[in-house]
C-alpha cells in the first residue's frame, strides 16, 4: 500500500467525488483566454497573451521556452499563487479565479505541490520536519504524519537523513526533500519551476528520474517549466511557449510516457 | 506548536541580532524596575515618616489646616477627650486604629535668657507614650527605624528641640549636638538671672509635683499668648536636640509634654487640642476609616466644624514629591518603551526582508496570510517576553544585592542618612505591569512588519533576491 492509499483524516480530500476513470478523463488544469502582464516601473509588460491550455491528469507535462517567455508566470497562475488579468483558470475542477486569498491558500495546501528551482526548504527545519510541515498546516494527526513522512523519506532515498538540516544536505538531496514535501499531501498537481536548473547535469537527470518515478508510482500530474532539452524526453506532453504565446502543444498518445532512462538518484550528486 | 518551534529556531538562527534585541529589552526593563524600586522606597519612606510623626489621619477644626499656622490655638477642639472616647468605643474603628492621640500646636517665643538669645518657635504638645508608639510604625518593613522618643518617661517639664533651635539658642554644647558650629559673633551678656516677673509667670505654670531640676539640663522659657491674649510663660528643661529634615523646621521645632503645652496656652482653663492624630494598622484602610470617622463626627463633634484629613492632604510636599517621581517613572517608561518599539520593529523588519523567499514558500504550500502574520508577531512577542522577564529577574537580583550592601544616602527632608533600599519585589504590580507593558510594546512593534510580511504577493516574495 502506498502512502496515497492511506486516509488522511477528516480534513482530507475535498477533491471532487468522481470515479477514477472520470477523474482521469478531465484535465487537472484548464487555462482559457488568459492574459497577464506585469508593471515594470512605468511600463506595462505583457507576459501571457490569450493562453489556452489543458493539462492532462496523471501526465508529465513540460512547459518549454526561453527565459522571459512566460513559463513561470503560466505555472504561477496554474499553481494558484497569482491571478490572471483576464481569462479563466480551473484547477482540479475548481474555478480558482473566484476564490479569495484564504480559500486559495487552503486549495493550494490540498491540491497543489510545489518544487522550486532553489529548493526553498525552510532552513531551520530538518528534512523530516520540512516534509511534515504541510501536514502540520492541515492539522493532520501525528499518527498519520508518523507513517507518511518516513515512507516518503525512504521513497526519495533519504531515510537516513531525516534529522539533517537543509544546510547539511547536497543540492540534489535538498531537491529530493522538496519533492517529498510536494507530494506529502497527496496533491492533484505538482508544479515544478525549473527544478533541475540549479543542479549539475548528472544530479538533474537523477532528480528528473525520481520525479518521473514518483509521478508514475503515485499517478500525480506534474507540470514543469524548463528550457532543458533533456526534460523533453521524459515528458508526456510538451508545451512550447514563446513571448507569452503558446507556439505548440505536443502530446504523446497513451496514458503515460515511457519512464526515463533509469538513473540512480544518488549517483553523481554534488555535495 | 510548529509555529513556536519555527519562531524559536528563527530567533536562534540570527543569534547576534536576537541577542542584541533581547539585551535592549532586558536592560530597559531592569532600568525601569530599578528606578521604580528606588522611587517606591522614596514613597514608602516618606509615607512611613509622615505616618510616624502625624498619623494617617487627623481630626482638626475645619480652618486649622489653612489658617492655623498663624494662630493655632484659635482652632482648638473642645472636649477632645470625649471625642477620643467615642472613637475608641467604635467597634469598627477599634480593629483598625493603632494609636489615637491628641496634639496641641502653638506659636511661641523660646528664650535662653542666660545667653540673651530668643527666637520664635512652633511648639507641639504630645502624649509622649502615644507618640513613641507611633514612631515604631513600620507597615512596609523598611530598614529605617526611629530612635525612642526622648519625652517618653521624661519629666513633665521636659522638652525636645530641633538642632537648629539648639544652635540658634546656643544650647549645642550643653546638649552635645554634633556638628553644631558656635556663632562667631557673641550676643552681649548683661544679665545672668531670669527677671522676676518672667520667673513668676513660669513658676505659676509649673506643675506642683514636678521638680524643676535646675542645673541638670539647660532650660528654655517659652512665652506664648494664652487664649484671650494674656502672655504666659513656662520653663522647660531641654533633654535632647533632634535633627529635623528641613532647616526651616529644624530651627523652630520644640516638642513638649501635652499637659505642659496646654498649661502654657490654656492655663487652668479647659484644655483643648488642635488635632487628634489617628494611626492605623494598615494604610490600605485609610479611606474606609476616614469615611467612618466622618460619619461618627456628625454626632460627636459637639457642634464644632471638624474635618478628617489624611496625611496626603496634610503634607502637600509628599504629594508633590510622589507626583514628581511618578512623572519621572512615566517618562523613563515611555523613553524605554520607544527604544524597545524601534529596536524590535527594526529587528522584525530585517527578519522579514531576510526571509522573504521563505514567506513566499510557506504561503505557496498553503499557509494563510494570517499564519504568516502570526509567526512574526509571535517572534516579536517571544523576544519581548523573554527580554522583559529576564530584565525583571535581573532587577530583582540587583535590588536584592544592593539592599544587602548596606549603602546609605541622605534623602531630602530627612535628618539622618537612610539605608539605600530598592523596593522592587515589594511592588509586584510594578514588576508585573512593567514586564507585561514592555512585552506588549514588543508584540505591537512586531505587528506592522508582520502585517507587511503577510501582505507580500507570493510571486514577488518567491522572486526576491
Amino acid at each position: 500500500m502506498s502512502f496515497l492509499d492511506e486516509p488522511d483524516n477528516e480534513l482530507e480530500n475535498t477533491r471532487p467525488k468522481a470515479s477514477s476513470a472520470s477523474r482521469d478523463a478531465e484535465p487537472v488544469a484548464e487555462v482559457t483566454a488568459v492574459d497577464k502582464s506585469y508593471r515594470m516601473d512605468e511600463v506595462e509588460v505583457p507576459v501571457l497573451r490569450q493562453v489556452n491550455l489543458l493539462v492532462r491528469t496523471g501526465h508529465f507535462t513540460v512547459v518549454l521556452g526561453s527565459s522571459g517567455s512566460g513559463k513561470t508566470t503560466l505555472l504561477n497562475l496554474i499553481g494558484c499563487i497569482d491571478r490572471p488579468d483576464q481569462g479563466k483558470v480551473r484547477v482540479a475542477g475548481c474555478d480558482v479565479n473566484s476564490m479569495n486569498d484564504n480559500d486559495l491558500a487552503d486549495f493550494r495546501a490540498k491540491h497543489i505541490g510545489f518544487i522550486f528551482q532553489n529548493f526553498n526548504l525552510l532552513p531551520v527545519l530538518s528534512a523530516y520536519e520540512n516534509i511534515e510541515y504541510p501536514l502540520l498546516l492541515a492539522g493532520i494527526s501525528k499518527k498519520v504524519r508518523g507513517k507518511r513522512v518516513p515512507k516518503l523519506l525512504d521513497a526519495v532515498g533519504l531515510g537516513d537523513r531525516a534529522k539533517n538540516l537543509p544546510g547539511q544536505l547536497s543540492g540534489g538531496q535538498r531537491q529530493r526533500v522538496a519533492i517529498a514535501r510536494a507530494l506529502v499531501r497527496k496533491p492533484r498537481l505538482v508544479i515544478a519551476d525549473e527544478p533541475t536548473a540549479n543542479l549539475d547535469s548528472h544530479t538533474g537527470a537523477a532528480i528528473l528520474s525520481l520525479m518521473r518515478h514518483m509521478q508514475q508510482r503515485y499517478q500525480i500530474s506534474f507540470l514543469f517549466s524548463s528550457h532543458d532539452r533533456t526534460v523533453i524526453r521524459a515528458a508526456d506532453d510538451t508545451i512550447h511557449l514563446k513571448d507569452g504565446v503558446i507556439q505548440s502543444i505536443k502530446r504523446r498518445l497513451g496514458s503515460s510516457a515511457p519512464v526515463a532512462p533509469a538513473v540512480d538518484p544518488d549517483e553523481g550528486e554534488s555535495a | 506548536m510548529i509555529d513556536l518551534a519555527l519562531t524559536i529556531r528563527n530567533l536562534l538562527r540570527n543569534r547576534r541580532r536576537s541577542f542584541a534585541t533581547f539585551i535592549a529589552l532586558a536592560i530597559g526593563t531592569a532600568a525601569i524596575l530599578l528606578f521604580g524600586g528606588f522611587s517606591a522606597n522614596i514613597k514608602l519612606s516618606m509615607q512611613t515618616a509622615y505616618v510616624r510623626t502625624g498619623g494617617h489621619l487627623q481630626i482638626q477644626h475645619r480652618d486649622f489646616f489653612l489658617y492655623g499656622s498663624g494662630d493655632p490655638t484659635a482652632f482648638g477642639i473642645r472636649n477632645y477627650r470625649r471625642l477620643i472616647e467615642e472613637i475608641s468605643a467604635d467597634p469598627l474603628l477599634q480593629q483598625q486604629v493603632l494609636v489615637l492621640t491628641p496634639t496641641l500646636q502653638f506659636g511661641s517665643i523660646a528664650g535662653n535668657y542666660e545667653a540673651q538669645v530668643s527666637r520664635t518657635v512652633i511648639g507641639l504638645g504630645l502624649v509622649a507614650r502615644d507618640y513613641n508608639r507611633m514612631r515604631g510604625w513600620n507597615e512596609f518593613d523598611l530598614p529605617q527605624t526611629s530612635p525612642p522618643f526622648a519625652l517618653d518617661g521624661a519629666p513633665a517639664d521636659a522638652a525636645v528641640i530641633g538642632t537648629g533651635v539648639a544652635r540658634v539658642l546656643q544650647l549645642c554644647e550643653a546638649l552635645q549636638v554634633q556638628g553644631c558650629q558656635a556663632r562667631s559673633v557673641q550676643a552681649p551678656v548683661d544679665a545672668v538671672a531670669l527677671p522676676d516677673d518672667i520667673a513668676e509667670l513660669a513658676l505659676g505654670e509649673t506643675p506642683a509635683n514636678t521638680p524643676m531640676k535646675v542645673g541638670t539640663a539647660p532650660r528654655l522659657e517659652l512665652l506664648a499668648s494664652r487664649v484671650g491674649g494674656t502672655p504666659n510663660v513656662v520653663s522647660v528643661q531641654v533633654i535632647r536636640a533632634e535633627r529635623q529634615g528641613f532647616k526651616e523646621v529644624d530651627e523652630v521645632y520644640v516638642m513638649l509634654q501635652l499637659p505642659q503645652a496646654q498649661r502654657l496656652i490654656y492655663g487652668r482653663d479647659d484644655a483643648e487640642a488642635t488635632a487628634v492624630m489617628i494611626q492605623l494598622r494598615h494604610s490600605s484602610k485609610m479611606q474606609d476609616v476616614k469615611a467612618r470617622l466622618e460619619t461618627l463626627l456628625q454626632g460627636a463633634s459637639g457642634g464644632q466644624p471638624l474635618v478628617v484629613l489624611n496625611f496626603e492632604e496634610l503634607n502637600p510636599f509628599y504629594v508633590q514629591t510622589i507626583g514628581m517621581f511618578d512623572t519621572i517613572f512615566g517618562f523613563i517608561f515611555v523613553l524605554i518603551g520607544t527604544i524597545v518599539l524601534f529596536t524590535v520593529s527594526n529587528t522584525m523588519n530585517t527578519a522579514v526582508v531576510e526571509r522573504t523567499v521563505e514567506i513566499g514558500t510557506i504561503r505557496a504550500i498553503g499557509l494563510r496570510a494570517a499564519g504568516v502574520q502570526r509567526l512574526f508577531v509571535l517572534e516579536g512577542s517571544l523576544l519581548g517576553v523573554s527580554g522583559a522577564v529576564s530584565g525583571a529577574l535581573f532587577a530583582l537580583a540587583t535590588a536584592a544585592v544592593v539592599n544587602q550592601l548596606g549603602l546609605t544616602w541622605l534623602p531630602p527632608g530627612s535628618g539622618d542618612r537612610l539605608p539605600l533600599v530598592l523596593l522592587v519585589s515589594n511592588v509586584p504590580t510594578m514588576v508585573v505591569g512593567t514586564t507585561l507593558g514592555l512585552s506588549l510594546i514588543a508584540t505591537l512593534s512586531a505587528w506592522l512588519p508582520a502585517r507587511r510580511a503577510a501582505r507580500l504577493a507570493i510571486v514577488d516574495a518567491l522572486r526576491h533576491v
